[in-house]
């Protein structure tokens, strides 16, 4: 079975030097599509980019990143909540696609489920508080 | 008020309450809390027993403002009748030379607004007022046309909510007691005041405190006056008068509840002691910017009857569903049908037949934090009542919401 994911790498400043995606195709058999880049020799490296190939290659590469030292992130958690600027009126919650925005039955307070998250970015403009942000 | 008041057989006065607030002893219930204590209790117990209802709400409140006076420079500039900027957006300068006034939904002149469509607005006149709250420095830019008595013609200097001799947060509309319930009938997503509105009935949105909000625990207005001091955006304010629009006269429920828009209420206060979290930037996208503004009133429970009304739920408050692609922008009257907070509440709501999923633009976690703080300044003794020194106009008053009368030139 074939999947497809968007995940963010970040890469400890020591191993900015490995050629990571080479690896994930040539060694997995994985195909890439950069969405964005910030590498710097010596500082933090940041990688946005959509992986494709066969699901146990997909899991062996994910693997050989972790070992590497590599922080893996799932691309849902790059819509982030500014806690500090949610007002929890819930504007949110009929502009979601996805469901992904929920109210909490007792407090009515807005719950966001990173997992359910497409990042399609509607919620993003659609908050009144502008508490919602699109992080590449 | 003593007018109003006069009416209703009284068993406590506000006198007092404020004794037992300053003795510590008042009993204080948010207008949550009471519907379920005052069931339990039974009307007239609980009536006795609480003396005060704490109420709250925390929405987008476009008619708010705020009036500064910035101190005179060395030479004086006239800035009344100039043009000035608070980090680059508009403010009235139509006053004495250093007043300024800075409306919530004032955006700077080089903002796109609606050429890119729809808008972002990101930010206004609601964004510098609550980072002049926040105590953050603002960029003040004037242009003045000079004269013998202030020479000066211009002026670019940062100014602080510290040093600026008054900071006053005048709102001329807010705590609507009321209000519609936006859907969007046409086959085109639309971009209000009342937020995103999916095609093709996608979802219908409110904006209320409902059971918790100000004006629905005093329906008819018999506490709540000019003077009435209040929680205001996270300080104190008063009630200054009826809030534009007022419209005490619309159809209401057997319990006095107002089935449309109905009373509003003008709200000052001194903006240097508010909070920034209770004052916050708004942007509306495709529409604009805007304030979201935290409101709680606290109602001395006088009577039996005032208890009563504070006991309201969310089931008993019917709101209009108004269609925003024909009948509101086209100020047709024409309604949708009626359904109550409490069905809004659920997530869902049927219109003519579909089922449309419901979100809100007010915040009632909000709302009740901000019942519980004034429930807490109270008990603390920190916040004493205030009476009224003159009433709201009632159904009785004769009020009509005109529309405009265009007339040629």
């Amino acid at each position: 079975m074939d999947v497809s994911r968007r995940i963010v790498l970040r890469f400890p400043s020591g191993i900015t030097g490995l050629p990571v995606v080479y690896r994930l195709v040539k060694d997995f058999g994985l195909t890439f599509n950069i969405l964005k880049a910030s590498v710097s020799p010596g500082e933090e490296g940041l990688l946005v980019m959509e992986l494709s190939g066969e699901q146990a290659n997909y899991d062996r590469g994910m693997q050989y990143l972790t070992d590497t030292g590599v922080e893996i992130q799932s691309i849902s958690q790059d819509v982030i909540r500014d806690e500090s600027r949610c007002t929890h009126c819930g504007a949110c919650i009929t502009m979601c696609p996805t469901e992904a925005f929920s109210l909490e039955p007792k407090t009515r307070e807005v719950l966001f489920d990173h997992n359910k998250c497409v990042v399609c970015g509607l919620c993003v403009k659609a908050c009144p508080p502008r508490a919602m942000a699109l992080r590449f | 008020m003593t007018r109003v008041l006069a009416r209703i057989a009284m068993s406590k006065t506000i006198a007092e309450i404020n004794e037992k607030i300053k003795k510590g002893e008042a009993v204080v219930v948010t207008a949550e809390e009471v519907i379920n204590l005052a069931k339990k209790k039974g009307v007239s117990r609980a009536a006795e027993e609480i003396d005060v209802v704490t109420t709250g709400t925390f929405g987008p409140m476009c008619s708010s403002g705020a009036f500064l006076n910035t101190g005179h420079s060395k030479p004086r500039i006239k800035l009344g009748g100039g043009k000035v900027y608070l980090n680059d957006v508009p403010v009235y300068t139509g006053i004495a030379a250093v007043d300024l006034f800075i409306g919530a939904t004032a955006i700077p002149d080089d903002d796109p607004r609606n050429k890119f469509y729809p808008g972002d607005f990101n930010y206004g006149g609601g964004h510098v007022i609550e980072e002049l709250v926040a105590g953050k420095d603002i960029r003040l830019t004037a242009t003045a046309y000079g004269t013998d008595c202030y020479p000066r013609k211009k002026l670019e200097t940062l100014i602080n909510i510290r040093d600026i001799n008054e900071a006053v947060l005048f709102n001329m509309r807010n705590a609507y007691q009321n209000y519609n319930v936006a859907v969007n009938f046409s086959d085109k997503m639309l971009y209000t005041y009342m937020g995103v509105l999916k095609p093709n009935l996608g979802n219908a949105n409110y904006s209320t405190a409902g059971q918790l909000s100000p004006l629905f625990n005093d329906p008819c207005y018999k506490t709540i006056g000019v003077g009435t001091k209040i929680f205001l955006g996270g300080g104190i304010g008063y009630v200054a008068w009826h809030g534009t629009q007022h419209n005490p006269a619309v159809l209401r429920g057997d319990n006095s509840v107002p089935r449309r828009g109905a009373g509003t209420l003008a709200v000052i206060g001194d903006l240097k002691q508010m909070k920034p979290e209770w004052l916050v930037g708004t942007s509306m996208l495709g529409y604009g910017c805007t304030i979201t503004v935290g409101i709680g009133v606290p109602i001395p429970v006088l009577c039996e009857e005032i208890l009563r009304y504070s006991m309201v739920t969310d089931a008993g408050i019917l709101a209009p569903i108004v269609d925003y692609s024909e009948a509101y922008p086209q100020g047709k009257p024409d309604i949708l049908g009626e359904v109550s907070y409490a069905e809004l509440k659920s997530g869902r709501i049927k219109v003519q037949g579909k089922n449309v999923p419901t979100a809100s633009l007010s915040s009632y976690p909000k709302a009740i934090e901000i019942a519980n703080i004034l429930k807490r300044w109270i008990e603390k003794g920190e916040f004493l009542l205030t009476e009224p020194v003159a009433p709201l106009p009632g159904a009785e008053s004769g009020i009509i919401f005109k529309p405009l009368k265009e007339r040629p030139i």
